[in-house]
């Protein structure tokens, strides 16, 4: 590879005229194959597309319907780990925090609305004196709960996200203060029991902002919604990857201080990251709660955050698909295996994740170029030496491999 | 902005200090650093030169003063010296073995680039970056993964970064080490096309590449600046020859 490289290249001073001639326009333009691949993704996201938003809902029963939009919540959360930790390099095992800040955003609100105008949701006199905490009272309100799905997130994701980063904090460090934020996090929500529900969590709702919950025409739609914000996040991110910012990211995972040495402050790069991810978690918790019907410290804890991130592992966290097929698996083996080994489930897959970041450390996602360079290389043998096409194409497929989980 | 400056532009070392738990790896050190010329800094081992160009680049803190353009450099952080035109190299080669060549130079060029622009696809090729390409002459490359790259081209793209990145002063933390004769012969061709306008510091063991390129040279030595002047001046000189040159011919010699 390095002696190829060494004869097409020209010597610095191969600014003569014949070189210079021939080169500009032709070579610098994207390879077909680059570009291929780049929209290749589209048709993928179109496939996703129509299976989960046309196939799904006119071929599942309502309960399987419901499972998969359970999984769709978690995978917005799996495809902002994803970011985070696919190309930012930030090992996020709190993601579990954002998630349940949109869960219970939301489940705050439809308490709210069951409760009726004016009420007060039944748990509060069940275990205290009947009254409200003040801070609930902006939640009746359902534009401000959405807005408060959104900013909420961001603004703890950038005060925390500022502390960790400016101070250079990574790799292990920083998975662990994140983790310590998920245990803080749900130990606070089963300590404050007349104001959140405690262990028991929110549950019981009625409407969905003014929809019956119970008619399965309104179920199908908040699944559409589900599924539907999914492909506009795979859409998003697909952006974001292919964008400047993209490579920046990329080359922050992999050289932080090079970067530096660029003129950017590598944080701020980060930052972005870690508040998409928390953003994408925290709408994900706040679409969680009107399928499932309950948001309780158990969603959103340490285990229920490393869940999320085995989803991301297995499926590939580096790549497009990787993390959303990772968190539809991880979900759909979690029920069916826990409906027929109620207690080993959870063992499984432990020693699949285990597996796989053994055996597989760039995910099932991995084993698609992996698949397509063997199978170029052994039956086009002539065409990838004389063009380096193949070069280019495998060096598409694992640039975006992590290089160490750090 | 670069006009004004042409043929001015100048760093001033005074006293510079770097102090590590009470060993000086750079003790009271005063250099001027000036527009247009090959600046060699050498030193056998250890003796400071990495550290010095660590404290100008923010990278360690160190004591005294180092003013660029108004600016004291040892109060600045490393993203801020690096917008004010100071540019630098490893000692081992970092570029993103990932990212493509053309990719590589285009992160280099975005340090102005507004937030909302770099959340679009690059359509076209940067002008700077295309001329970095063609200067450093890796056009035929440019769409390969820098990590194929051999290792001479991996240090020009690095200083085509430098050069994309507008870097007016320019830091090369040997370089050239490692380079065949030839690759050093066009190394130093390339440095000599573009330091017209710039001020450029090489640290190099290899003597025969000093003798070839270096416009000035300063020799260092325990932290401290041993001797300065013309490669002859140097050469000539009683110290340096003690301390230095006699390792340094045995180990050009040898590689
Ligand atoms: N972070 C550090 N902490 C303590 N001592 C250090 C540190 N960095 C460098 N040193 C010491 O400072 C001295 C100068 O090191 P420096 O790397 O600047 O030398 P150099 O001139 O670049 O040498 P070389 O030619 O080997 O690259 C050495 O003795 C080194 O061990
Ligand atoms: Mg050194």
């Amino acid at each position: 590879m390095t002696s190829t490289a060494t004869e097409t290249s020209g010597p610095p001073d191969a600014a003569e005229p014949e070189t210079s001639d021939e080169q500009p326009s032709k070579s610098l333009t994207p390879s077909l194959a680059r570009r291929m691949s780049s929209y290749g993704s589209l048709v993928g996201i179109a496939i996703l597309a129509f299976v989960l938003l046309v196939w799904a809902p006119s071929t599942l029963t309502s309960f399987r319907l419901g499972n998969l939009g359970r999984y769709c919540a978690m995978a917005l959360a799996s495809m902002g780990i994803g970011l985070a930790w696919g190309r930012g390099g930030m090992l996020v095992l709190g993601q579990g925090v954002f998630f349940g800040i949109g869960g219970y955003a939301m489940a705050m609100h439809m308490k709210l609305e069951a409760a009726g105008p004016g009420g007060v949701p039944d748990f509060m006199t069940l275990y205290g004196d009947g009254t409200m905490p003040g801070w609930w009272e902006p939640f009746r309100s359902g534009p401000f709960t959405v807005f408060a799905i959104i900013a909420m997130p961001a603004v703890v994701s950038f005060v925390l996200g500022y502390a960790i980063l400016k101070r250079r904090v990574k790799g292990a460090y920083f998975a662990i203060l994140t983790q310590a934020m998920a245990v803080a996090f749900s130990t606070l929500l089963v300590a404050t029991i007349t104001q959140t529900g405690g262990f028991n969590g929110l549950n019981s709702f009625s409407t969905f902002f003014g929809h019956n919950l119970f008619d399965p025409q309104v179920q199908k739609n908040v699944y559409r919604l589900a599924a539907g914000l999914v492909i506009v996040f795979l859409v998003i991110l697909w952006q974001l990857y292919r964008s400047r910012y993209g490579e920046l990211l990329l080359a922050t995972r992999d050289g932080e201080e090079r970067i530096r040495f660029l003129g950017y402050d590598p944080a701020n790069v980060k930052l972005v990251a870690f508040m998409v991810a928390a953003v994408m978690a925290s709408i994900g918790g706040a679409l969680f709660v009107p399928i499932a019907g309950i948001i309780s410290p158990l969603d959103v804890d340490a285990s229920a955050s490393i869940f999320l991130l085995a989803g991301v592992a297995l499926g590939g966290r580096a790549s497009l698909f990787g993390p959303v097929l990772g968190a539809i698996a991880v979900g759909y083996g979690r029920s069916t295996l826990s409906e027929n080994f109620p207690t080993q489930w959870s063992y499984f897959l432990g020693a699949l994740f285990i597996l796989v970041v053994l055996l597989l450390p760039g995910g099932v996602a991995s084993l698609w170029p992996m698949l397509r360079a063997r199978w170029s290389s052994s039956s086009e043998p002539s065409r990838s030496s004389s063009t380096g096409d193949d070069a280019v194409e495998s060096g598409d497929a694992d640039r975006v491999a992590p290089a160490a989980t750090s | 902005m670069t006009a004004s400056f042409l043929g001015q532009d100048y760093l001033e070392i005074r006293n510079l200090t770097v102090d590590f738990d009470g060993f000086k790896a750079v003790d009271g050190v005063d250099i001027t650093l000036h527009q247009g010329r090959l600046h060699f800094l050498i030193g056998p081992n250890g003796a400071g030169k990495t550290t010095l160009v660590d404290a100008l680049t923010g990278l360690v803190s160190g004591t005294g003063e180092a003013t660029f353009r108004h600016h004291d450099l040892l109060s600045m952080r490393s993203h801020e010296i690096v917008r004010l035109g100071i540019g630098r190299t490893f000692q081992t080669a970092s570029v993103f073995e990932q990212l493509s060549v053309l990719e590589n130079l285009d992160i280099a060029a975005g340090l102005h680039r507004s937030a909302l622009r770099s959340l679009r696809a690059r359509r076209t090729v940067p002008e700077p970056v295309e001329q970095a390409l063609d200067t450093i002459g890796l056009t035929a490359l440019a769409h390969r993964p820098a990590g194929i790259l051999a290792h001479g081209q991996k240090q020009w793209l690095e200083i085509g970064m430098l050069l994309v990145q507008d870097a007016q002063l320019m830091f090369l933390d040997e370089t050239v080490a490692g380079m065949s004769g030839d690759e050093r012969d066009e190394t130093g061709e390339l440095l000599k096309r573009i330091v017209a306008d710039r001020t450029i510091v090489v640290i190099e063991h290899d003597m025969e590449f000093l003798r070839r390129y270096a416009d000035f040279v300063t020799v260092m030595h325990t932290g401290t600046v041993l001797a300065e002047g013309s490669v002859a001046d140097v050469q000539a000189d009683q110290r340096v020859q003690e301390v230095y040159l006699g390792t340094a011919t045995e180990a050009a010699t040898h590689g």
